[in-house]
């Protein structure tokens, strides 16, 4: 598999490390409010969908950056990679 | 021809000037130059080469390529035998030493060809039916038996003395195959400028071409591929890699390949590989693999002497070699025909030409039946006889029963287009009923097919489809194609009109040959309830052989849809998977195999440490000095309390380098350093360290280390060996993704720097004579103080950090100049006696001292069960606040960092034994711990251990039963605090 880097180009896959799903947010208050379910949704809570999902590559061995890339589970095509700061898809780019 | 040679006295691509001799099974033949072991073997009369996988059926040569599934031998002797080898691609070169294989005690008489007479117990599914009961039998008897009864060749159990390694390319266009269509594809693409990468697993380029007969261009086939790829060689943009099988496709246009490097050597030239794994990278393919032939299922088809009519023809027409005198030709498709044409010019002599279709066109029956060879239409082949083939048993259209004296039997069954490599990714081939064949269908992006593998029939619309396929690669890639033509060759008739099975049979009908399915098996399963293609081949084994089934899985599909009244568009086919062919596994390997199987890293102090004999343990893939044994000391013990107690008592020096070591820049890293760490750094004073813990954020201990503050927005980050990377990502995650609006910048100098520690009283004394324009007193380097220097002209840095619990520093140097700090030091320290210590003295220090280390930091513990619950800031978020909040992870109860003494003074407590209340029954109920580091500390004079103890903080003064069921018997030892040594931490800070 191939990853196009937006720092690198496109680069073997096992330069990378993989995270994970990329749609969980931190929540900004870094969980302490008086809920404590929004912590516990980042941390455990993940869907496994068929199909486009945005997760989180690491280029250990590039550029250091941290990516969303969004990837179709079924056929591993990539559609879209950015700097992780941003959003692959829709959202701030 | 003449005595036992089938050798033509002319023609072929072999060198005759170059004369070889080999031996197969211990006896010398002779062959040529561009032999193959399997046309050198057909050329000597040798017609049985192999025994079969469960009947040890005699089995000759089927093909003449890499889908052959019965000439498998042994190649070579010794380290270099392969086993399983394929004699139609095996090169011929001087000396080559075969054996048959799967035969005993001889490939002539075999015992085991009983299994013949027990066949009824052998059929479809027989290993799950035979050999159910009872159970304990199938290790003891079934298994090996089976093992030896059926089985191919056997590894020579030696360490393969061949060397492999990886390579890599990218290109434009990666063109598969070098026939008719690959050859004209990849020209026509590398003249309008494309990066080609052009693959064919022959040694020669041309394909089909070289073995049968046509003219393009107005030049004889094998002469115009060898143009061709001369051509195609002096291209600077494009590599030719012959000898080279492309066996998988991966996503985004990667693909594997194998280049037998040295395959057709004796061995390998000093220093050069055996095989090159090459992993090829291409915007697009096109796959111009050809077709491989199918045989055709009646009685007795896998005697030697039976063989596929493209194989004859190519024997024939390559290597010059004639595979039999009296032959019978059996054909469902017109390419049989050519075969009979090719016996016939060849000067067999050809009993009959037998084909199951009523009518064919007359181009082809023409010339064989003005050659006098009586034609059978409508006709079969019911049965043939000899352990070597002598007679071949038919019927023709009208019922009557014929018979033939022969030694060929020439099989034309059809084509299949070699489409494997579509389907790599999942993509499903199509069934053609048109050719009878399964062809391509969805195609992954970036690849096409052309020529034979594109179901292309005829040479000139061949020509034409590679020259198409390229045409789009390069409109595609925005390129302009060249002006040329694509290459004329005139068309022959190429119907082909399936018979899956020649009638009812009495004996054996292969369909697999290389795992001796018959037509009947299949009869059998389809009976049994196994009509899905997938449970079909997992009760008869179909298509599971190494060649994948690209010999037989078709016909057998064809059987499977014949016997269950289905369509073989509905039956459907199995997912092919890569390899396409066996790959050797030292090839995946490369060079990573033995001390380069993974990457060695050594500190700046090495050679210095390896002159002062010391011992080294792998920590990761860093080597660290474990200890320095000194004349007279026998153990490793020996060598560590001395190690501790001349540290302890005078100074001792540990290379602590392979430390991972971050260095922090900007006006917000102070910020950033409260949320990855339990505890506050963004008051951290310039000039200041200071010890810290970080969670995961799920709130379980991560990782610990220092942080030094070198100037308002300059920090110095130090982790664990173990975890330098897994941090460095982790602080990456935080400043790009979790926190992007803080101004922080981060790198990892972990190599950077070459790092000392300096423990023990005679310390700072040892520092000040070796850098005497320091200032090194209390008041100006305090504890957990850090200065900035220089020496020999180059940046330092010094800092009064303490592991073992000692007045301590650790003093970091550039790592150049590492090997020359450690000799500074030690010639400065020569008169306070200054010893190196390693590993093993670090790590009992370290638990005398109580600080916690990979051990007790193992994924489980929480800071407050380290004790270190109380450096968690409420003040601010961290990463893991929340979650180590919840009520599991703050419960008393929870296992909590104890030490232990044992009761008695001397008995040795072992690191993983398990903790029970006294008189508790040691059972998993009872559990309240375990030990996590346990050392003999010299200090003290006795054993001594850290364990995670049920409500442990509560429990300092109690006893517990250490109970080690595998190693040793129960120990009943006293809980105390986990600091041993200067608990009130004097001696650190004097
Ligand atoms: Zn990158």
């Amino acid at each position: 598999m191939r990853i196009p880097c937006p720092f690198c180009g496109s680069r073997d896959s096992r330069e990378f490390v993989y995270r994970g799903d990329a749609a969980p947010a931190r929540p900004t208050d870094g969980g302490l409010g008086a809920d404590g379910e929004p912590m516990f949704d980042y941390v455990y809570l993940r869907d496994n969908p068929i199909g486009e999902l945005e997760e989180f590559w690491y280029h250990a061995q590039g550029c250091r950056n941290w990516l969303r890339v969004v990837r179709d589970t079924r056929s591993h095509m990539i559609s879209a990679a950015v700097l992780g700061a941003g959003h692959a898809t829709g959202g701030q780019a | 021809m003449s005595g036992s040679s089938f050798r033509l006295p002319v023609g072929g691509l072999i060198d005759r000037t170059r004369p070889l001799t080999f031996t197969f099974d211990g006896k010398s033949y002779g062959g040529y130059s561009g032999d193959t072991l399997a046309s050198a073997l057909l050329a000597n009369g040798v017609r049985l080469v192999g025994r079969s996988f469960k009947y040890h059926r005699p089995r000759g040569i089927l093909t003449a390529g890499s889908e052959e599934p019965n000439a498998l031998v042994t190649l070579r002797s010794g380290a270099r035998a392969e086993p399983n080898t394929r004699a139609t691609t095996i090169e011929l070169y001087a000396g080559l030493e075969a054996t048959s294989q799967n035969r005993w005690p001889n490939l002539d008489f075999d015992l085991l060809s009983v299994n013949q007479l027990l066949s009824p117990i052998f059929v479809a599914g027989f290993y799950y039916k035979t050999f159910m009961w009872p159970a304990k039998a199938w290790e003891k008897l079934y298994e090996p038996l089976i093992r030896r009864a059926a089985g191919l060749g056997a590894l020579s159990g030696q360490e393969d003395p061949d060397h492999y390694e990886h390579d890599h390319a990218f290109c434009d266009l990666l063109v598969v195959g070098a026939g008719p269509a690959g050859l004209t594809a990849a020209l026509t693409a590398a003249k309008a400028g494309l990066r080609v990468v052009l693959a064919d697993e022959a040694p020669l380029a041309g394909g089909a071409l070289l073995g049968e007969r046509h003219v393009i261009d107005g030049m004889g086939g094998a002469e115009w591929a060898a143009a061709r790829i001369a051509e195609l060689r002096a291209m600077p943009n494009v590599r030719v890699l012959s000898r080279t099988v492309v066996f998988g496709r991966y996503d985004d246009g990667e693909h594997g390949a194998i280049e037998r490097v040295a395959d057709h050597l004796p061995q390998p030239a000093p220093h050069q590989v055996r095989q090159r794994l090459w992993k090829i990278v291409a915007a697009h393919t096109i796959m111009a693999t050809g077709a491989t032939e199918r045989p055709l299922v009646f009685d007795g088809n896998d005697r030697p002497g039976v063989m596929l009519a493209g194989a004859v023809s190519t024997y024939i027409n390559r290597f010059g070699v004639v595979p039999g005198d009296r032959a019978v030709v059996f054909a469902a498709a017109d390419s049989g025909w050519q075969t009979a044409a090719d016996l016939i010019a060849a000067g067999a002599e050809v009993k009959a030409v037998i084909d199951a279709r009523p009518t064919v066109a007359d181009a082809l029956v023409a010339p064989v039946r003005a050659a006098g060879v009586p034609i059978l239409l409508s006709g079969q082949v019911v049965a043939t006889k000899g352990k070597r083939l002598h007679t071949v048993h038919a019927i023709d259209g009208a019922g009557a029963k014929h018979r033939f004296s022969v030694d060929l039997l020439a099989m034309a069954g059809g084509w299949n287009p070699q489409v494997a490599l579509a389907a790599h990714l999942g993509h499903k081939p199509a069934w053609r009923s048109d050719i009878s064949a399964y062809a391509v269908g969805e195609m992954p992006v970036g690849l096409r097919a052309a020529g034979a593998a594109d179901s292309i029939p005829g040479l000139g619309a061949v020509l034409a489809s590679g020259h198409r396929a390229a045409v789009a690669v390069v409109e595609a890639m925005g390129g302009k194609p060249p002006e040329t033509l694509p290459p004329v060759a005139e068309d022959r008739p190429e119907a082909v009109s399936p018979v899956w099975s020649s009638g009812p049979c009495t004996g054996k009908a292969f369909v697999d040959y290389q795992h001796d399915v018959t037509a009947s098996d299949i009869d059998l399963a389809v009976r049994e309830g196994f009509t899905s293609v997938e449970h079909l081949k997992r009760y008869t084994t179909l298509g599971m052989a190494t060649d994948q089934g690209r010999v037989g899985q078709v016909n057998g599909h064809g059987l499977l849809a014949a016997a269950t009244g289905r369509g073989i568009a509905e039956t459907g086919t199995i997912r092919a998977r890569p390899p396409v062919q066996p790959v050797a596994i030292g090839a995946f390997g490369g060079h990573h195999r033995g001390r380069h199987f993974r990457p060695t890293r050594q500190t700046a102090s090495h050679g210095w440490s390896t002159a002062q004999g010391a011992t080294f343990v792998d920590a990761g893939q860093w080597k660290r000095a474990q200890w320095f044994a000194r004349l007279g000391e026998t153990s490793w013990r020996q060598s560590t309390d001395r190690e501790v107690m001349m540290t302890r008592g005078g100074v001792g020096i540990c290379d602590v380098s392979t430390l991972g070591k971050i260095e922090l820049i900007g006006p917000d890293v102070g910020t950033l350093l409260d949320r990855l760490y339990v505890n506050t750094f963004s008051t951290l004073a310039i000039g200041k360290a200071r010890y810290g813990m970080m969670l995961r954020e799920d709130g379980m201990a991560f990782d610990d280390g220092t942080v030094t503050r070198f100037a308002e927005d300059r920090f110095f980050m130090t982790t664990t060996t173990a975890n330098a990377a897994r941090v460095m990502q982790h602080v990456d995650f935080a400043r790009q993704v979790l926190w992007p609006d803080l101004d922080a910048q981060a790198v990892s100098v972990t190599e950077q720097w070459a790092t000392y520690a300096v423990a023990g009283p005679a310390s700072r004394q040892l520092l000040a004579a070796a850098f005497p324009d320091l200032d090194l007193s209390n008041a100006a380097l305090p504890y957990m103080g850090a200065l900035s220097f220089r020496w020999q002209g180059r940046a330092a840095r010094l800092y009064r950090l303490s592991f073992s619990g000692e007045l301590a520093y650790e003093v970091s140097v550039p790592a150049d100049l590492g090997e020359a700090l450690v000799r500074h030091l030690f010639a400065v320290g020569a008169r306070y006696e200054v010893v190196p210590y390693g590993t093993e003295a670090l790590g009992v220090m370290r638990i005398e001292k109580g600080h916690p280390a990979g051990n007790e930091l193992n994924g489980t513990t929480t800071a407050a069960d380290l004790g270190l619950g109380r450096m968690m800031s409420t003040k601010k978020d961290f990463i893991g606040r929340a979650m180590a909040m919840r009520p599991a992870l703050v419960d008393p109860a929870r296992p909590r960092l104890v030490g232990l003494i044992p009761v008695n003074g001397q008995s040795q407590i072992r690191g993983g034994a398990h903790l029970l209340a006294p008189g508790a029954a040691a059972v998993a109920a009872n559990d309240e711990g375990y030990v996590t580091s346990a050392c003999y500390s010299p200090t003290l004079g006795h054993p001594i251990a850290l364990a995670l103890l049920v409500r442990g903080d509560e429990r300092h003064g109690q006893h517990v039963v250490v109970h080690d069921p595998v190693r040793g018997e129960d120990v009943l030892a006293k809980v105390v605090a986990p600091v041993f040594h200067d608990p009130s931490g004097e001696k650190l800070r004097g």
